[in-house]
């Protein structure tokens, strides 16, 4: 009985030390952010503020310099937003209708096809970089949101696709065999059948690819322009700004602020999360 | 002109499997037709086809005077019922069976008396409103029974439903199947590979092995008058006892015994070109007696109503089907006893009937 | 099948996908292809469709920034990959021993998956900062001679985007093991418990070796993790001191579009995709052969 307790307490403490370790860079992100300049000087990594403001968000909001511009992270956000959204439907809408058909309506040669396509969720982004510039030049969109969008659509239809293909193998092939005898078209079996049975693979989509392209930093420092850089990049160069003082408490706050939304998508509906990740990743 | 047609159906994937060798059935109007046969033989396939779910390499089906061989699902009036039922799960039950008519665009009001109309005739007025998820086995496999009664549709179709029900539901199952088509008189084509089912449903049954029909005949017939020996192996259980003979002048003999044969088959074994043939013995045509061919008891099977017994022969085992329980102990020397117009002969080699 | 037979039906799934199928394999394949062709070509700080051959390649190869480059993407790659593996693995069997707050311990793991890597960058460049992170924590707690300037000093700049790595990743690991081991058979525990095996050998024997596939798809998905790495870097080093953290994914980057050197960039991306493609192209194939 001793050594059961012993080995129990063993298996708890490294558990916790771990959780330490995962949760101290939140917590010194929360604490700084929360502390004015002379808080930081004269306190330490892990100490509480003194008195605790909310000064270094309004800033990091509002008025801090990302580069030439001191407008702080708001327009960034909204950047983000603005491409966000839209990506991730479109992707997440095209998957759907791609999966639908890779595993319902097989053609000959739709295996070979989705393989090829398969290979899309593992290359290197640095591979496409260069050429995709080009080709947004002569689309005219470069430099914009809306290349930008484009870029993560494309960039996200082998990830979505794979998703619902393999949700969709699990949906019985008799239910659209029924669907066809009562005469439903393609279209019809879609919507009025496979979609809402599909609550499940949305959701955890959704939720994917909202993270991946809200956190996406390679493709935003590439392909936006001056008035459609997302978060990522503003961070990014509100972090390394080298200009005269580090406030890191500045940082601190407007990394809290880019990460709020993936964060809160997290914590809300975590569990939808970890089946995208295992769902996209074990799934060969 | 018959209800159904299938006018010589031929089938093959991938230029090498030959699923289909070539389909010739007939049936008419308000006949329940049995396709049945062993995994792989092809029913599940034909089935198919006369549904519109995959088309034939080769030849035509009509129903009733049209060809529809080439017509998609929904424009040959059929209605199917699947083996896992396939309804829709996010449906209602009453959504289910209207769903067929609301892609039609029946009218709402229609559409109700519809499923009212179905729900009484299957007693499943109170699970309307319940989702599939909600039900059990057989309240499932009547609300897909349904859906295709919904439709009023020319011809029905079945593939294996009653395989995911437990025994003793079969057997409810079966019977409800039978009286629904004794009040609607819907043609009805039903896949199985269980015998039993294929003897009591149907008007006519088409045995299938490796692509072929091997017979078309009603169940009375394929019992009695099997076309061939893997017919006669198929259909009945136990299955039919089965000795190799040779043909001698006075009849056949099997291990230097004479078995008995009458006068017709003796003619016709006479004028079968090879000597080699099978003698074929129903269980339930064996009896015991005193007098008879001697054996020894190797096994006692009682089932209740009868009793299974093998008996190690000078030709073989046999199986005998006796009514009742049975008065002997295993070990024990009995007599056997059958009278020769009970017996099938059977080419060795091909198979084929031959008296 | 012939022709004749088809109905309009057969077309039209194939019609549905044709767009999102042929962008997606000209986005890939055909971009693929035409940055193999800016890496033999004399691009510079504009693209020049002149052909050089392995000119390129041969920069490349003489970049002392370069070398430095592949060399941090082996210790970086190693480091990353074998620390979140084991640190996952240790993780997941952990919690598989029916830990009561496994749930909340699972969120806590598995959180920094959900942030970008932008966010990690600046929040451990925060706390490796020798001034007043860790360094200066140690200090005001009585350790008056700590240093810890490994963020700051070239030759272990790369440690620390290790450890901001594994912290990122681990959890992930973490994740796909412990839905791994969930997915065991019960009955083959609890059969080896009868024949009277330890709970460590049950793991080493029994379960870690059927195991096999998932880590070996977890360690795809880590490794290809490490080779894209440039969101990390560029947050917490930017790729300095000087080029000392420098991966082959922020060589890329600086040379393509700070330093206009397209042609050298390209053959950069294009010995990156060979590396990936080493690794994912074989296992993929396997995988894909074994579910026919």
């Amino acid at each position: 009985m001793n050594r059961l307790n012993l080995h129990r307490l063993l298996l708890w403490g490294i558990l916790l030390l771990f959780a330490l370790w995962f949760l101290a860079p939140l917590y010194v992100m929360v604490v700084t952010s929360l502390k004015d300049a002379d808080q930081v000087r004269s306190g330490n990594l892990l100490s509480l503020p003194t008195a605790p403001t909310l000064s270094s968000w309004s800033k990091a909001w509002s008025t801090a310099c990302t580069g030439v511009e001191c407008n702080g992270l708001q327009p960034f956000f909204w950047n983000s937003v603005l491409m966000v959204v839209p990506a991730v439907l479109v992707s997440t809408l095209l998957g759907s209708i791609n999966g639908y058909v890779l595993s319902k309506w097989k053609f000959r040669g739709s295996e070979t096809l989705f393989a090829f396509m398969l290979f899309g969720v593992f290359m290197p982004m640095q591979v496409v970089l260069l050429p995709m510039s080009q080709v947004l030049g002569w689309l005219g969109i470069a430099s914009s949101v809306w290349g930008l969008m484009a870029v993560h659509i494309v960039a996200g239809i082998p990830s979505t696709t794979l998703f619902f293909r393999n949700y969709y193998v699990g949906l019985p092939d008799e239910l659209i065999k029924a669907a066809q005898l009562d005469g439903a078209s393609f279209w019809q079996i879609f919507w009025r059948i496979v979609m809402p049975l599909s609550t499940p693979i949305l959701v955890v989509t959704l939720i994917w690819q909202f993270t991946n392209i809200w956190n996406d930093f390679l493709y935003g420092v590439v392909f936006s322009g001056a008035d459609s850089k997302p978060i990522t990049v503003g961070l990014n160069n509100l972090a390394n700004t080298s200009s005269s003082v580090k406030e890191y408490n500045v940082d601190m706050a407007a990394a809290l602020i880019a990460a709020l939304p993936t964060l809160f998508v997290y914590v809300v509906a975590g569990k939808y999360f970890v089946r995208g990740l295992t769902a996209g990743a074990v799934k060969g | 002109m018959g209800a159904l047609s299938i006018q010589g159906i031929h089938k093959t994937f991938n230029q090498t499997t030959h699923i289909l060798k070539g389909i010739d059935l007939e049936i008419d109007a308000g006949e329940f037709l049995i396709l049945v046969g062993p995994s792989g033989c092809g029913k599940s396939t034909l089935l198919n086809m006369i549904a519109g779910l995959d088309h034939p390499t080769s030849g035509n089906i009509l129903i009733g005077d049209r060809d529809v061989t080439h017509l998609p699902s929904k424009d040959r009036d059929i209605a199917m019922v699947f083996q896992s039922y396939a309804l829709y799960p996010n449906m209602s039950v009453a959504q289910n069976i209207a769903f067929g008519l609301e892609i039609r665009k029946v009218p709402k009001a229609e559409r109700e008396a519809a499923v009212q109309r179905v729900a009484a005739m299957l007693q499943i007025g109170h699970l309307l409103e319940r989702k599939p998820g909600q039900l059990s086995g057989g309240q499932r496999q009547r609300v897909a029974m349904g859906r295709a009664l919904a439709r009023d549709p020319k011809l029905f179709l079945f593939d294996e439903p009653l395989s995911n029900l437990d025994a003793k539901l079969r057997v409810e199952m079966r019977a409800e199947i039978k009286q629904l088509h004794q009040r609607t008189k819907t043609t009805t084509v039903y896949v199985t590979h269980d015998q039993v089912e294929a003897m009591t449903l149907g008007d006519r049954i088409a045995v299938m092995k490796d692509g072929l029909v091997q017979q078309f005949g009603t169940p009375a017939e394929i019992y009695t008058r099997p076309a061939n020996r893997f017919v006669a192996e198929f259909i009945g259980s136990p299955a039919m006892n089965m000795v190799d003979v040779q043909c001698n002048a006075q009849g056949v003999c099997a291990h230097g015994i004479d078995l008995h044969l009458a006068d017709t088959q003796r003619a016709a074994a006479a004028k079968h070109s090879a000597n080699d043939l099978v003698y074929g013995l129903r269980p339930e045509a064996i009896s015991f007696s005193d007098q008879g061919m001697p054996g020894q008891l190797s096994m006692i099977e009682p089932t209740g109503p009868e009793t299974y017994a093998t008996v190690d022969t000078a030709v073989g085992k046999l199986t005998a089907r006796v009514p009742g329980v049975l008065h002997a102990r295993v070990g024990e020397t009995v007599h056997l006893q059958w009278s020769a117009d009970q017996a099938h002969l059977f080419d060795r080699t091909s198979g084929v009937r031959v008296g | 099948m012939s022709l004749k037979h088809r109905t309009p039906v057969d077309w039209l799934p194939r019609i549905v996908v044709a767009p999102s199928f042929i962008i997606s394999l000209l986005f890939i394949y055909g971009l693929m292809a035409w940055n193999g062709y800016l890496s033999m070509s004399a691009s510079r700080i504009l693209p020049n469709y002149e052909f050089v051959g392995l000119q390129q390649y041969a920069a490349l190869l003489e970049s002392d920034r370069f070398r430095v480059a592949m060399t941090n993407m082996g210790i970086f790659g190693v480091l990353f990959i074998g620390g979140a593996m084991v640190i996952g693995v240790l993780l997941a069997i952990l919690l598989d021993q029916k830990v009561r707050a496994e749930g909340v311990l699972r969120t806590v793991y598995l959180y920094p998956m959900a942030v970008s890597m932008i966010v990690t960058g600046t929040a451990w460049k925060w706390m490796l900062n020798p001034g007043l992170g860790l360094e200066h924590l140690m200090r005001q707690w009585g350790f008056e001679s700590f240093t810890f300037d490994w963020l700051v000093r070239g030759e272990t700049a790369i440690y620390c985007i290790v450890i901001a790595g594994v912290w990122q990743s681990a959890g992930f690991v973490m994740a796909l093991f412990l839905a791994g081991l969930r997915g065991i058979d019960e009955s083959i525990i609890k059969a080896a418990q009868v024949d009277g095996a330890s709970l460590p050998r049950i793991y080493w024997s029994i379960i870690l070796p059927s195991l096999r596939p998932v880590f070996f798809s977890t360690l795809m998905v880590v490794a290809h993790l490490a080779i894209k790495s440039f969101d990390l870097v560029m947050a917490l080093t930017a790729g300095g001191p000087g080029y000392a953290t420098d991966l082959p994914a922020t060589f890329m980057y600086a040379t393509a579009f700070t330093r206009g050197q397209i042609g050298v960039g390209a053959a950069s991306a294009t010995v990156m995709l060979a590396t990936v493609a080493a690794i994912v192209v074989p296992y993929l194939y396997s995988e894909l052969r074994t579910k026919r």
